[in-house]
């Protein structure tokens, strides 16, 4: 490969800095799954469709289908597998020395808020977003209220085929009751 | 997608400078452009990055007026409190575009820029004018549920997909360019063009400008302003129609009217004739909808999105009525 | 040393247990098809023709042979030779024939993602194309009616006489109904890992049914069955796409023979639309007639679908209209035409679904005709055996479902009129549908092994597509054993374990639960028998094979039953339309999971909903493609178009099933979904809308 068409790109994902030398084509998502074994964002549609991509770029959701890997220079990247290890829970650990979950995570096996499983990690990436951006709006002053509706509309960049949504909403309904705790 | 080099843009005249080489093109969130080089509909050589361009500022004007950063995201935009403020219908059509990922990531500038999501436009194996001038368009007689009914071309069926356009032509938004003989601006009525002979051009900007800001100009009836998109499914999907208005009324008179539609055209549409026949007429739904049929008397639907014509209509008359009583 | 297996343990059964594999699923660890770590692995990208009906006269792979990265370049003209069995579609660049647009015409291998797509940008593919027939028609002089129509029923069934029914009736229905072509758009695209070790295949396949990928393989390839492994740990959704071999599968193991690395295929969402099946569009025209009273004389139910040139695929959309409903004249027929597309194949309750939206909608327009509620109307006209096979059912409670539904939902209070409920702009109305599906069950093997620690394995080739069978069987095996379910291991999704039917036709719980519970409970008896009741340090292992015992059933009709309910308001203003309620109360055997099968119906009713409204494929009758074939242009619903929506069981007790007394529940939920959508929006603007998608071109109001 010309060195033209090549790029190095320093990043964070999930915390640990990776230092890349990546094809200018390479998107996020397929430099994520394919050079850093991180294959728990999913490939659904490969165009934004889908929202299955989704993860925390600088703390915010984006489709990492449609970002080039080229771009990502100094980017700080959260993917589901980051997301369990990332934060402290006030759950204890499972007993088989799993890292403990997100909440988010803790509440879609709650609520049973999967099927297939494989948007998943992208519904938690985006409820996780979502509720960044809640809690952003509500500094603002916008006075934000998820209620379900709302919910509904945020989450609406992720489909589900297997029809989980009346549990996801229900799920991140939970979540936030936690939160508020 | 073929091999391309990529630059990281360090000051906007640069960038433009980097555009004269052959080949080249700017990318800032990629949401468009990416999505079609996957596609095989543009292949650029080089992509200049402008996302380092100090292009983020949302800046209040002395005359109350807003310039934003081409680069503002739209989400960043959509929650501006003086943009929702002072233009709601700019908010609203931002939030009814694609989803929060996406919202989160596109710019203003790229949103002015994207391209007619016509299938047969994404499809290089289609014929297409816009795409391969000459080559014909297969979405006249094809799938064209979704395209135009307004201002058309034989050449051209294809509409603009932007959400935020609708509502920029509503306020008479500006947008500031930087073009390689140096700073521009025009008024987005003259960026966004009919098809006519030349549907491969979507917009008048200049060969190699950058769009560095666009101004929402002070007005009162802004203030007034709505947006109401009707598409498919309740969210995530682009536009069946749309209408923005702003709406005067005082002692039921319409003092002032403004209404633009969206997905109707190959430039988001401003209903002039509607509005002349509009101001100074009593606020009522009659009215309404002679203003209405006035505007779309130049419909010429295709076979399957004849259903637009009465969706705009009723659409004009349930939005302006809306905002008639809410002004009781 | 050995322990006393305990004998007791609480029933696992009718447990709402969380879901197995739901810790790696929220955590990203749960591998799909090309998520396996895989050393070495190239990547496949496969190229499509552009006719519909011709011939590749010529492909060039020079510029992308030369492009960086790019390994190989398979077509007709190289590719490994595949032993003609089964399926034709499944012969792939074995011929320059094309028979569909889409069709697989080269696959580029490189070694990574990028240069393989750019690769396949290179290829130049020459084709000969003819003129192409690709669109159904009610008049297409091609339709004809076949012998027999999916899962094996009669094309045509008669019984009385229906003109002569239709004649002495005081109220009838004759209309003709429409659904589009749909797509499955199961999240995780088409996908295969493959590769090749000491003259054995390996794969990790996006597929529903191992086992009869499996065979396929051996078969294509010519290997013995020892040297073919199919693993399908995790298939994220399938819906029927990915229930019979695709070809993503099948290239992909010839891309690892042709370059020697292992390969990863996955095809993009785009090519899925072409290449991952779809169903059918259907005509179908529904006679019914009534007597004054409201009793049933006659349902004529005659459906036209399509097929392609390669292999007859009838979707068997009248046959739900043999037991739903007395009537003493019936006559049901199929026809189908072969045009130049891909071939059909199952989704979602193949037939019922489509079949429902006609049947469950006429009976709707024939109940408004004559005045009677159509609950009422339903509950009036239950057959007190199968009405056509004169034979008992197995059990069935749909006037129970329709009464527990119709309490639940307040249907008593509601006003028959139509157009007549208003709030602000938008119309309301609410409707009913009934929903069925056949319980099907099929053989399998399982095997059950017992440890000293009396722990118990369990292996069955089930596919957990996300229906929750992992967890559903661990529970049957651990009350067959009568053990506390943490003292079961369940493996799944691995054709080593041995033969097990697809997991489709919702027949999974009750064909891998069978062969568990025969396994768990010879194990039981083996412990007891030979081991006076404990485990030997060696363990004891069983296998068990259900093929005798399903054989040896005794004739019932066995079908699981349901009623839905649905309230939309629609747009005065745009013809938009919303659905704010959707209950629906299912009687479907013994629930093993309340947990996983109310997200599943749930699921199902999510897809129903979003086919009312939403989805259709839609082909370009030029090119014979499906032009709408992304997730941009082919709307599935999108969580702002579901409601909260509500899931009853109806306890049911069937003896005559199998030994758990289950029935499926994968497909129940879809059945009859859009016609209680449909009825609803009748009932909220007094529009009938009679072809699916309902749109906002139906229901815009237009200017007088």
């Amino acid at each position: 490969m010309e060195s033209q068409f090549t790029s190095d790109v320093m990043l964070s994902v999930n915390g640990h800095p990776q230092q890349l030398r990546t094809d200018n084509r390479a998107t996020l998502l397929d430099v994520l799954r394919e050079q850093l074994q991180l294959p728990g964002t999913k490939k659904g549609c490969d165009h934004g469709q889908c929202g299955a991509c989704t993860v925390l770029l600088d703390g915010r959701r984006v489709n990492s289908c449609l970002i080039l890997a080229v771009t990502c220079q100094d980017a700080e990247v959260t993917t589901v597998e980051g997301l369990s290890s990332r934060t402290a829970t006030h759950t204890a650990a499972p007993p088989d020395e799993r890292p403990a979950l997100h909440p988010m995570q803790e509440a879609f096996v709650a609520y049973d808020a999967m099927q297939c499983g494989f948007c998943t990690p992208g519904q938690i990436c985006s409820a996780v977003g979502m509720l960044e951006e809640a809690l952003g709006e509500a500094s603002a002053e916008q006075g934000v209220t998820l209620d379900e509706h709302e919910i509904r509309e945020r989450m609406s960049g992720n489909l589900c085929r297997c029809g989980a949504y009346t549990n996801i909403v229900a799920a991140i309904q939970s979540s936030i009751g936690v939160a508020a705790r | 997608m073929r091999p391309f080099a990529y630059q990281r843009a360090g000051e906007a005249g640069s960038a433009v400078a980097e555009m004269a080489r052959p080949g080249a093109a700017f990318l800032a969130g990629g949401t468009n452009i990416v999505d079609l080089m996957k596609l095989g509909v543009t292949a650029p050589d080089l992509l200049v990055d402008v996302t380092g361009l100090p292009l983020r500022d949302i800046e209040e004007l002395p005359d109350g007026g807003i310039r934003v950063g081409a680069l503002t995201a739209n989400s960043d935009l959509a929650a501006d409190p003086m943009v929702r403020t002072r233009f709601p219908a700019v908010a609203l059509a931002l939030l009814s575009g694609a989803s929060a990922q996406l919202r989160n990531r596109a710019t203003l500038g790229g949103n002015l820029l994207q391209r007619t999501r016509c299938r047969y436009f994404t499809d290089v194996t289609k014929a297409c004018n816009k795409r391969r001038p000459g080559s014909g368009c297969d979405a006249r007689d094809g799938e064209h549920r979704d395209l135009a009914i307004l201002g058309a071309s034989p050449q051209c069926v294809a509409t603009n997909p932007s959400d935020l356009a609708v509502a920029l032509v509503l306020v008479d938004a500006r947008v500031e360019l930087l073009t390689p003989d140096g700073p521009a601006q025009m008024s987005v009525h003259e960026f966004f063009r009919l098809p006519g002979e030349r549907p491969e051009r979507d917009t008048n900007l200049p060969p190699g400008a950058l769009i560095t800001a666009v101004v929402l100009p002070a007005s009162p009836i802004a203030r007034l302003s709505t947006y109401r998109k009707v598409r498919d499914r309740s969210s995530f999907a682009f536009a069946a129609g749309s209408v923005a208005a702003a709406l005067d009324v005082r002692d039921g008179i319409v003092r002032d009217v403004r209404l633009a539609y969206g997905a109707v055209a190959h430039r988001p549409w401003r209903a002039y004739a509607a509005e002349r026949m509009l101001r100074g007429a009593t606020a009522t739904v009659d009215s309404f909808e002679r203003a209405a049929d006035e505007e779309l008397a130049a419909a010429r639907p295709l076979r399957d999105n004849a259903y637009k014509v009465p969706l705009i209509r009723n659409l004009t008359v349930g939005v302006l009525r809306g905002m008639t009583e809410a002004s009781w | 040393m050995t322990t006393a297996v305990r004998r007791t343990a609480p029933p696992a059964i009718g447990v709402a247990s969380p879901r197995v594999e739901a810790w790696d699923k929220v955590t990203g660890r749960a591998p799909y098809a090309v998520d396996h770590p895989v050393p070495g692995a190239a990547y496949a990208w496969v190229v499509q023709s552009t006719v519909a009906r011709g011939v590749v006269t010529g492909v060039d792979t020079s510029r992308a042979l030369a492009e960086d990265g790019v390994l190989a370049i398979l077509w007709h003209g190289n590719a490994p030779r595949l032993e003609p069995i089964g399926d034709p579609e499944l012969l792939l660049l074995q011929s320059p024939r094309i028979s569909f647009r889409g069709q697989v015409v080269a696959v580029v291998v490189a070694t990574s993602p990028e240069a393989a797509r750019a690769g396949a940008d290179l290829v130049r593919v020459s084709e000969g194309g003819t003129i192409a027939d690709t669109v159904l028609r009610i008049d297409h002089p091609a339709l004809y009616q076949p012998v027999q129509v999916n899962a094996g029923y009669p094309a045509r069934s008669a019984i009385g006489d229906v003109d002569a029914g239709l004649a002495a009736s005081a109220v009838r229905v004759d209309a003709t109904y429409r659904t589009p072509a749909e797509h499955h758009c199961a999240m995780e695209p088409h996908a295969t890992t493959a590769f090749w070790e000491r003259g054995c295949l390996v794969v990790f396949d996006a597929t529903q049914a191992s086992t009869s990928v499996h065979d396929v393989l051996a078969g294509l390839f010519e290997l013995p069955p020892s040297a073919v492994r199919v693993v399908n740990e995790h298939v994220g959704g399938g819906f029927g796409g990915k229930a019979a071999t695709a070809a993503n599968t099948v290239l992909a193991a010839m891309a690892a023979r042709f370059v020697g690395r292992p390969v990863k295929l996955s095809l993009t969402r785009q090519q899925v639309f072409a290449l991952g099946g779809y169903r059918t569009p259907t005509i179908q025209r529904i006679r019914l007639g009534a007597s004054a009273q409201g009793e049933l004389l006659a349902i004529g139910h005659d459906a036209v679908s399509q097929t392609s040139q390669l292999a007859e695929f009838v979707e068997q959309s009248a046959v739900l209209s043999r037991h739903m409903y007395a009537a003493p004249n019936r006559l049901t027929t199929h026809r189908v035409v072969a045009l130049d597309v891909p071939t059909p194949g199952w989704m979602r309750a193949p037939g019922e679904c489509p079949g429902s939206f006609a049947l469950e909608s006429a009976i709707d327009e024939l109940a408004f005709a004559g005045n009677w509620d159509p609950v009422r109307f339903r509950i009036d006209n239950e057959p007190p055996e199968h009405p056509e096979e004169r034979i008992p059912f197995s059990s069935r409670h749909l006037v129970e479902c329709l009464e527990a539904g119709a309490e639940r939902f307040g249907w008593a209070s509601r006003d028959p009129r139509p157009a007549v409920r208003r709030d602000g702009e938008w119309l309301i109305g609410t409707g009913v549908a009934a929903s069925t599906f056949p319980a099907i069950t099929w053989p399998s093997t399982a095997l059950a092994r017992a440890t000293a620690d009396h722990r118990f394995d369990v292996e069955v080739n089930a596919a957990d597509i996300g229906t929750g069978a992992r967890t559903v069987l661990r529970q049957i095996a651990a009350d067959a054993l009568a053990v506390p379910l943490e003292h079961v291991a369940i493996t799944v999704g691995d054709s080593a374990i041995g033969p097990a039917t697809v997991a489709g036709g919702s027949m999974g719980t009750a064909s891998w639960g069978w062969a568990v519970t025969k396994a768990c409970r010879l194990l039981r008896e083996r412990i007891d028998r030979d081991h006076g009741g404990t485990v030997p340090d060696g363990g004891v292992a069983v296998r068990a094979d259900t093929t005798p015992d399903v054989r040896d059933r005794p004739d019932f009709a066995r079908d699981a039953y349901g009623a839905q309910f649905c309230q939309v308001r629609v747009s005065t203003v745009t013809g938009e339309v919303r659905v704010d309620r959707l209950l629906g109360v299912f009687a479907a055997g013994r629930i093993v999971n309340p947990t996983t099968a109310r997200s599943q119906l749930i699921g199902g009713m999510t897809m129903g909903l979003s086919g009312a409204l939403l989805e259709r494929s839609v082909v370009d009758p030029r090119t014979g493609d499906f032009v709408t074939g992304d997730l941009a242009a082919y709307h599935v619903a999108v969580n702002a178009d579901v409601p909260r929506i509500e899931v009853v069981f109806l306890d049911e007790e069937d003896p005559h099933l199998n030994p758990m007394g289950v029935k499926g529940i994968g497909e129940l939920g879809i059945v009859g979904t859009a016609a209680a959508v449909a009825n609803a929006v009748h009932h909220a603007t007094g529009i009938r809308v009679r072809d699916l998608p309902i749109g906002l071109e139906h229901l815009v109001p237009r200017a007088h």
